[in-house]
This record gives C-alpha cells, structure tokens and sequence, in this order.
C-alpha cells in the first residue's frame, strides 16, 4: 500500500477500495454460509415434492410398508394414472438387514481397535496403526463393490464363511440356502470393512478425550488395565461410543454402490442371511437407467425416505458426541 | 472427605497371610484376565489391518495387467475383446473434478471464514455448522437424485445430462468436506496473528485474505484434497448426472458423460475376463488417485498441525 500524497489523515483513512472491502467481504462469505442452509433446503423440498404423486398414491404408511413393488410404464405425474405399484418395505427391510449385520460385526471390533490404539499400544506406533486402519475409509466404494464380487466373497467368504455356516446351520431359518455369492451376509460383510475406518476414528477420539485422572487414580488403587477399561474409560465414554456407532450405521444405511454389486438385487424379503435382496439405495442406482419417468418419482421416493432416515440417525449421533466438542475425525474419514 | 483431626484409629487386622509374597488367588485371576483381554485386542488390531492389505494387494495383483499405453489412449471396445482402453473415463472424472473442485472449495473455504471469522458465537454460523455436520451424512446417491430433480429433470431446469451437473454433484459432495477441514484449519491460526495484524491498521477482510488464509493455507490444501479423494471415487451420483457414454464427451453440457467409476461399474457387471481385467486396471488407478491425494493430504495436514500446535 503506497501512503497517500496528501498527509496522514487520508491514509488513516484509507482508499475508498479498502473502505468498501469489509462490507462486501463480509456480504460474500455470509451469502457462501447461507446458501449452504439453502442447498439442504432445496435438496428437501425438491426431490420431496416430485416425490409427492407416490406418496398420494400409495399413502405413507402403503409406501413404507407395501411389500409389492412393480415399475409402471408411463411418463404421467398423476397419481390416477400410474400404472405401477410402489411398496418400498423390501428394500427398507434389506437396508436394514445389511446394516446391522455390518454393525453388529464392526463395532466390537472398532472398540477393540480404538482400544489398542489409545491404551496398548507403543507410542511410536499410535499414529501409523491409526493411520492404517482410517486408510480404508480412502478406497472408493466402487473398489470394494469390485473386489467383494470378484475377489473377496468367491475367495474367501464363500468357501470360508458362506458354506460352513449352511452346512452347520442350515436348518436355522438365518442360514437357509441355497448359497449364492451374492447375499445379505455378503453385502453385510463387506459394508463392516467399509465402515470400521469412521467407527474407529471416532471412537478412538472419545477415548482419548475420556478423563485421564480417573484412569491414573484406578491404577493408582491397583487396578489391572482391563478393570480400568471396562469400569472407567467404556462407562465414561459409552455416549461416545453409542454417537460413533449411529454415525457408522448412518454410512452403511447411505452406501450404494459396493451393496448394489454385493446384494444380488432381488425383492425377495427372506429371512435367511443367504437369501438375495436389495436395499434402497441399491435400488435407485441399479433400476434408474431403465426407469419410466413415472418409476423414477418412485425411486425420488425412496431417495426422500433414505435421506430421513440417514438424517434421523445423523441428528441423534451428533447430539450424542455434542458434548465431546466436534469430533474432527470424522469430515475426513 | 474424612476428617483429618482426629487420629487415626488402629487399622483393621488384615487378613493373616503366610507372607507378603503371596499373591492371593483372586488376584492372580484378575491378571490372567488383563492379559486375556490384551491377546485379544492384539488379534483386534491384526484383523483389523488386513483388510487394507488384501484390497491393495488384489486390485495391484489383478489391475496391474490391464495398465498399458492403450488403456490410457483408446476409448472401450467390445468387452469380449482384448484391446480398447478407459480414456473416455479418465478424460470425464478429469473433466468433472475441474468443474466440480473450484465450486466446492470457493464455497467451502467462503463458508468456513464465515464460520471462524464472522459468524463466531452467533445463531446463524450454529445453523451452518450443523447443517454441514448432517450433510456429510447425507447418502451420496441423495445428492445425485437432488441434482437430477433440480436441474436435469424438466420439473427443474431441464439441463439434461452432461458433465456439468455432474460437476455440481461431485461438488456437493465435496462442499460439507471442505467447510469441516477448512474450519479445523482455520480455527488453528493464533489469535494474535490476527490482533497483529490489526495493530497494524489492516482492515478485517485485508486480514482475514492476506494473513489468515495465507498462513492456513497447508491446511486448506489438506481439506481440498481430501474432499478431491471422496469426491473422484464417488459413483453412485454420477449413475443419475453423467448418466454414461461409450466415447470421450468434450462437451460442457447436455451431452451424456462417464467418468472412471461408472465404467469400473459397467465393466464388473460383465462375464468376459478382457472386460473384467480393464475393470481391475481401472479400480487401479483409482485407488492410486486417490490415495495419492489422502496420503500427501494427510502427511501435509500433520506438518501443518504440529507446527501450529507448537506455536
């Protein structure tokens, strides 16, 4: 900045340029942060309003529960005219039953590795094994949908996992067969990798965040370090530990592609984890290029009803690490 | 609290032990237990480092075939066939991260200095926030189904397919990435930076352009080339805005797109090895993009941490 000619009350002044500057630098980044608020509410009204017809046609209640789901053939809006039926429940059901299988194999894990990582391990090998484990969140999702199907399940899961489980459980109605490659369990399995990295960050971010003094003054009375972990650290943490499994449950509910390769793609609702199905967002992405544009208001709704549920589980995760501070780890992950 | 005054009272009797090596069976059982547990969360922590390993090593073992100077200068062929290659699909992620990469990180870097620098305490920044919190956690094939209905379909704008909205996609993905990293970052520059820089007489948008961001900048890159990473893989969006294309689309708009994913996708779904290998070759080089970009992102953002947190 050159000073001005003319004495030092124009410079303290300063050029009408650098006067204007704060007024519409502020003006640009508070339009940048409110237009974020405005994209979330066009992606609501929007695709909820094209989805409207469906849920006229159907009813919420027959949309969400309609086990009939059959693409209509015409490009009318109107309800009266659909020639389709749309009930979601069997992808609804195979969303869920996908998840929680990758739940229910994930979280233990995570902890267990969380824990390693915060109480076990040397400190020279914190940062890498983290590193390690949060590199699988950096693998696109179309590289595990590919390597589940041409590698991972025929491989290993098949002849290791799939097929043993029949032989001894077959009679079990949770592992009917016959076994097919392409299943809820297969689809479940790969989802639990997929999600480990997130549930780990997080995890081990409440960890590390859990009161130090507690533990020190528990192995100050003698405790073994399992007495500590099991008494102090998980009960101080257990919200923690609840919010980063919402969050990863809230990932595998939303993961599309690696399921769509992985589910086998049927409407079929069984019981059994060897059975075939689909999940909602498998099915958007696997039917839409097909679509009549009446079936894609149909597959819209399945979006809106998607995106309730990752939203519901997300607010209620959020609110539970709330206390914590923001966790960090998880933008990157 | 117990009362420090009055003098302690004559400790219970313990319990007779032969001697004070003893170790009581209880105990004994305790530390069997301890290291119970330590062997498993061992086991924990090996089972949960293979998964990587497999993955690189497979896609490296099976891709690795499939990379010549073909796969990078021809367009596909029949999948039945040896030859042809995926440039259509270099050439159109390339092509929509360049659209998509300036919209998410102008916005993205804007709206995080509204966060840290103007916003603060106050009511709408916690909306902001929270807001790009759930959106991070929004299903990417929502976003694709979002862009679809307000822009391709002609309810909305009726732009049609094309790389352009493709780019707007990716880019919506990428923006709550971005704003998270990039306010972490940001957030990191001392106070007093700031205050120096006002003693000086610079005004508030001189300070925040020229001394702020400057001196964030490693960490903005890191955010950006996170969100780059997240946003070249992504598949499931550009199923519903690039739609597809069996030959490289230079055009801007309107003209169905493909990018590399979507023909990793479409080659998978085929039974012919040819097909199935360029399938590998291309899960390949995506998975060196992007773990290219996470790892210097990665590596970069840790320098840049230290050093602030030192400061």
């Amino acid at each position: 900045m050159t000073p001005a000619p003319n004495g030092i009350r124009s410079q303290l002044r300063g050029s009408a340029r650098n006067r204007l500057g704060d007024p519409i630098f502020r003006w640009f980044v508070t339009t940048a942060g409110v237009l974020v608020l405005l994209i979330l509410g066009v992606m609501i009204l929007r695709t909820t309003a094209d989805a409207w017809p469906i849920f006229q046609k159907e009813g919420f209640f027959g949309f969400l529960f309609g086990e009939q789901w059959t693409a209509g053939h015409t490009r009318s809006n109107d309800p009266a005219e659909m020639e389709g039926t749309y009930g979601a429940l069997p992808f609804i059901y195979g969303t869920l039953v996908t998840s929680i299988i990758a739940l229910v194999l994930a979280l233990p894990l995570s902890i267990a590795v969380a824990l390693y990582i915060t109480q076990l391990a040397p400190r020279r090998l914190r940062n890498p094994l983290s590193y390690w484990v949060e590199t699988l969140a950096a693998i696109p999702s179309i590289v595990y949908g590919l390597w589940g199907l041409l590698w991972f399940v025929p491989v290993i899961l098949r002849p290791y996992v799939l097929e043993p489980m029949h032989e001894w459980f077959g009679n079990t109605f949770l592992f009917e067969g016959p076994v097919v490659s392409v299943n809820y369990l297969s689809a479940g399995v790969v989802l639990a990798i997929m999600i480990l990295p997130i549930m780990t960050a997080i995890i081990r971010e409440v960890f590390a965040a859990a009161p130090t003094d507690e533990m020190h003054a528990a192995y100050g009375l003698g405790a073994t370090r399992w007495e500590v972990i099991r008494k102090v650290l998980i009960p101080r943490s257990f919200s923690g530990i609840v919010g980063g499994s919402m969050l990863g449950l809230g990932r595998a509910v939303g993961e599309t592609i690696a399921v769509a390769m992985l589910i086998g793609g049927s409407q079929r609702m069984g019981a059994s984890l060897l059975f075939g199905g689909d999940s909602m967002a498998a099915h958007i992405a696997t039917t839409f290029a097909d679509a009549w544009p009446e079936t894609v208001l149909g597959l819209m709704a399945i979006g809106v009803a998607l995106f309730v549920f990752t939203l519901t589980i997300n607010v209620l995760a959020r609110l539970l690490v709330w206390r914590l501070g923001r966790i960090t780890g998880d933008a990157a992950v | 609290m117990t009362d420090l005054l009055t003098p302690p009272s004559a400790p219970a009797p313990a319990e007779q032990r032969p001697s004070l090596r003893h170790i009581s069976p209880r105990t004994r059982n305790r530390k069997l237990v301890n290291s119970v547990v330590n062997v498993l969360l061992t086991i924990a922590i090996v089972i949960a480092c293979i998964p990587l390993l497999l993955i690189l090593y497979v896609v490296l073992q099976r891709g690795v075939g499939a990379i010549a100077i073909e796969f990078f200068t021809s367009d596909q062929g029949p999948f039945q066939r040896e030859g042809g290659g995926f440039r259509h699909g270099f050439f159109g992620t390339f092509y929509i991260m360049v659209i998509a990469i300036p919209l998410a990180v102008i916005m993205g870097v804007a709206t995080s200095v509204y966060l840290v620098e103007y916003g603060k305490g106050g009511k709408l920044a916690s909306a902001v926030r929270f807001v790009t919190d759930v959106m991070t956690g929004v299903p990417s094939i929502f976003v694709g189904l979002v862009v679809y209905a307000t822009l391709i379909r002609g309810t909305g704008l009726g732009l049609g397919f094309g790389t352009f909205v493709a780019g707007i996609a990716i880019a919506l993905i990428m923006l709550p990435i971005v704003v998270r990293s990039c306010e972490e970052m940001l957030k990191l520059v001392p106070d007093s930076v700031r205050n120096a820089s006002a003693g000086l007489g610079a005004r508030k948008w001189q300070t925040t352009t020229r001394v702020v961001l400057p001196a964030a900048a490693p960490g903005l890159a890191t955010g950006s080339m996170l969100a780059v990473a997240r946003g070249a893989g992504e598949t499931a969006p550009l199923l519903l805005t690039a739609l597809g294309s069996l030959y490289m689309v230079t055009a801007f708009q309107g003209e169905a797109q493909t990018s590399l994913p979507q023909l990793i996708y479409q080659h998978a779904r085929q039974p012919f090895p040819p097909g199935l290998e360029k399938a590998w070759g291309g899960a390949l080089c995506l998975v060196a993009i992007t773990l290219i970009f996470t790892v210097i992102a990665r590596t970069v953002g840790a320098r840049f941490a230290a050093r602030r947190e030192g400061m």
